[in-house]
């Protein structure tokens, strides 16, 4: 098992390697960055200066691998637009990012879950219908236009919300964060219910399906035939059958409610990772481009190793076919 | 030596009614048939648009910057009435969702069917080839569906550039790996029974035995993925050119018209975005009951 997962890391860091080739070459083939980065007043001597200050003159390859010597001790480089480096600004707005995605996995979760296992129990009554049709709409909705509507509604008609931003913050281990005060939790309430939504129907369809594969179960059954309480069987017996898949697939989608949340971020103008990098697209800001999509690889390939591992760990069929 | 002609091998033709019968049973469904009759509208506005709309709304003579921001229902001096209202410029909104709707289609289907033949081509050679191959086209697949469709999308533009045509690209690169690995899955059962099996025995080239044996068998669900990725795409470039990454104000699609109107909406002018957003709404529901349906349908478990 230890070779395998070894196998799995190595593999893991090969594909971190490669992305930094395709991020790093392809976003330095885009658009020339010396427009933003001199004055147009500046005199030949000044543009030289400042293309040889930030490696621009040198071949694309050794750009490249000063770019990897660099990043050995996580320096991406400083950004064009902020001149203060990449990853730091990145970091500096993780904790907006990160606070928005899990309030939205827990929205998600507490709607979602409930709603699934009712519509799971009782597929044939009306309001486990209404419940379905909902989540098809959950799905189909652009996340971008609920934002707006929802301002629109909550913000501007009935004015209970704020648009934008994220209140008053208060600081725990070191960073800033809204969940604290009363004034941050107002203005964190839009935002995460508009990034939950498609996972809330993610969520609810997940469970309702996982409780219709239980059910027929002989251990339920069983759990019925000796006279089990009803609450009991629903709470411990098909629960905790549920939880094994689903707990796999909320923390697949953890990662992508991060990505997802460039959307919700730019609506409500909260100053994560993700509205930082739509403005360094716009503004061609190279640095940072790169060092948040590394940031975003990285992640996800961690993420997906932790699952591997969990897997291998907790199934003993991929053990065993790693052995053969 | 003369050799005869190969006998002409029945390249699995659809049983005479399965067609029919597959009509039926889709409309059986009456969500999937009003999705589908929608949708045939919205298709045939679309491709009208230029015909239909009482404005072109790019042609900068027929806009009145006077009539900027009114209401649904207003009236211009000319007598043309806005039914929807119109944005800053004093265009039409119900013109502009018309066109608009011509790009968000275009980039949909274009995108969804460009993404199935590549998808489908790397399934379907994988699973014949086998071996080294298969496993080199599976890593990439496995490594493509380990980033969120929209990140992907990011890192292509953030590669190539802003633009209509570039968000195509980026589409057709984060959605080719699902048709890869679901053709795939589906051409390893189908690649292991008799008619494959007569078709080797004839030594047909590999190529024929590919695409005329193997690839009508693994379409039913490369066209339920296509249908459902359409609307995943309308969806996605209208979230990429509200974020500004997308349509540029000559090409307009449905989020370029509801960005637009994004600032407008703080002061109450909701039709500006309200509308272009119930289009977008409309059009992707549509086509989602439709593939829902087709999923069904096309269910070989069904047949």
């Amino acid at each position: 098992m230890a070779i395998s997962l070894i196998r799995r890391l190595i593999q893991a860091l090969f594909v971190i390697l490669a992305m930094t080739v395709i991020v790093f070459i392809g976003v330095s083939v885009i658009g020339n960055p010396v427009d933003i980065l001199i004055n147009p007043d500046a005199n030949q001597a000044e543009r030289l200066r400042v293309i040889a200050h930030y490696g621009l003159d040198q071949p694309l390859w050794k750009q490249y691998l000063l770019f990897l010597q660099g990043l050995t001790h996580g320096d991406f480089g400083d950004s064009f637009v902020y001149g203060r480096p990449a990853l730091g600004l990145i970091l500096e707005r993780l904790p907006a990012t990160l606070e928005l995605a899990i309030s939205a996995l827990l929205i998600a979760i507490v709607i979602g879950l409930p709603l699934g296992l009712y519509a799971g129990l009782y597929p044939n009554r009306l309001s486990s219908r209404i419940i379905m049709s909902g989540s098809i709409l959950g799905f189909s909705l652009p996340t971008f236009w609920v934002g707006l509507m929802l301002i629109m509604v909550f913000s501007v008609e009935l004015r209970w919300l704020p648009t934008n931003g994220r209140g008053v913050t208060a600081e725990f281990l070191g960073a800033q964060w809204s969940f604290l005060t009363k004034d941050g939790l107002v203005h964190l309430l839009l935002p995460a219910f508009n990034l939950a939504l498609f996972k809330t129907s993610l969520i609810l369809r997940l469970t309702r399906a996982g409780v219709q594969e239980v059910l027929p179960q002989d251990y339920i059954k069983f759990a019925r035939a000796k006279g089990l309480p009803e609450r009991r069987i629903i709470f411990v017996h098909v629960l905790k059958n549920l939880m094994i898949p689903l707990v796999t697939i909320i923390g697949l989608e953890f990662g992508s409610l991060i990505a997802f949340s460039v959307v919700t971020e730019s609506i409500f103008a909260w100053p994560g990772m993700g509205k930082l990098i739509i403005d360094s697209i716009n503004l061609l800001d190279r640095p940072v481009i790169v060092a948040y999509l590394m940031m975003m690889v990285l992640l996800f390939v961690t993420l997906n190793f932790l699952i591997d591992v969990c897997y291998t760990l907790l199934d003993p069929r991929v053990r065993l076919d790693a052995r053969a | 030596m003369t050799i005869a002609p190969l006998p002409v091998m029945p390249e699995a033709p659809p049983e005479p009614g399965r067609l029919r019968r597959q009509l039926q049973e889709f409309s059986r469904s009456p969500g999937a048939v009003t999705g589908l009759a929608v949708l045939i509208i919205i298709i045939v506005l679309a491709v009208f648009a230029s015909v239909i709309s009482p404005q072109d709304p790019y042609d900068l003579t027929q806009l009145d910057i006077l009539d900027g921001r009114l209401p649904p229902g207003s009236e211009s001096f000319s007598g043309l009435v806005y039914h929807l209202g119109t944005d800053s410029q004093g265009r039409d909104i119900l013109s502009g969702i018309l066109y608009g709707l011509r790009t968000s289609l275009t980039v949909g289907i274009l995108s969804a069917f460009a993404a199935a033949i590549i998808g489908t081509t790397v399934g379907l050679i994988a699973a014949y080839i086998g071996g080294r191959t298969e496993n080199a086209l599976m890593r990439l697949v496995d490594l493509q569906l380990s980033f969120p469709t929209i990140l992907m999308a990011l890192m292509m533009l953030a590669i190539l550039g802003k633009g209509v045509l570039n968000v195509v690209i980026a589409l057709i690169i984060a959605e080719w790996a699902t048709y890869a690995r679901t053709v795939r899955a589906t051409a390893l059962v189908e690649r292991e029974k008799e008619y494959i099996e007569a078709a080797r025995s004839f030594r047909l080239p590999g190529w024929r035995i590919l695409f005329r044996h193997l690839l009508p068998n693994c379409l039913a669900p490369v066209i339920v993925i296509a249908t459902m990725q359409v609307a995943r795409a309308i969806g996605l470039e209208a979230t990429l050119s509200f974020l500004g990454l997308g349509a540029s104000v000559t090409e307009p699609s449905l989020g370029m018209l509801i960005s637009n109107g994004y600032q407008y909406l703080l002061t109450g002018l909701y039709w500006i975005s309200f509308f272009p957003g119930i289009a977008l709404l409309v059009t992707i529901v549509s086509i989602n009951l439709v593939g829902d349906r087709l999923r069904d349908v096309l269910n070989p478990r069904n047949t």
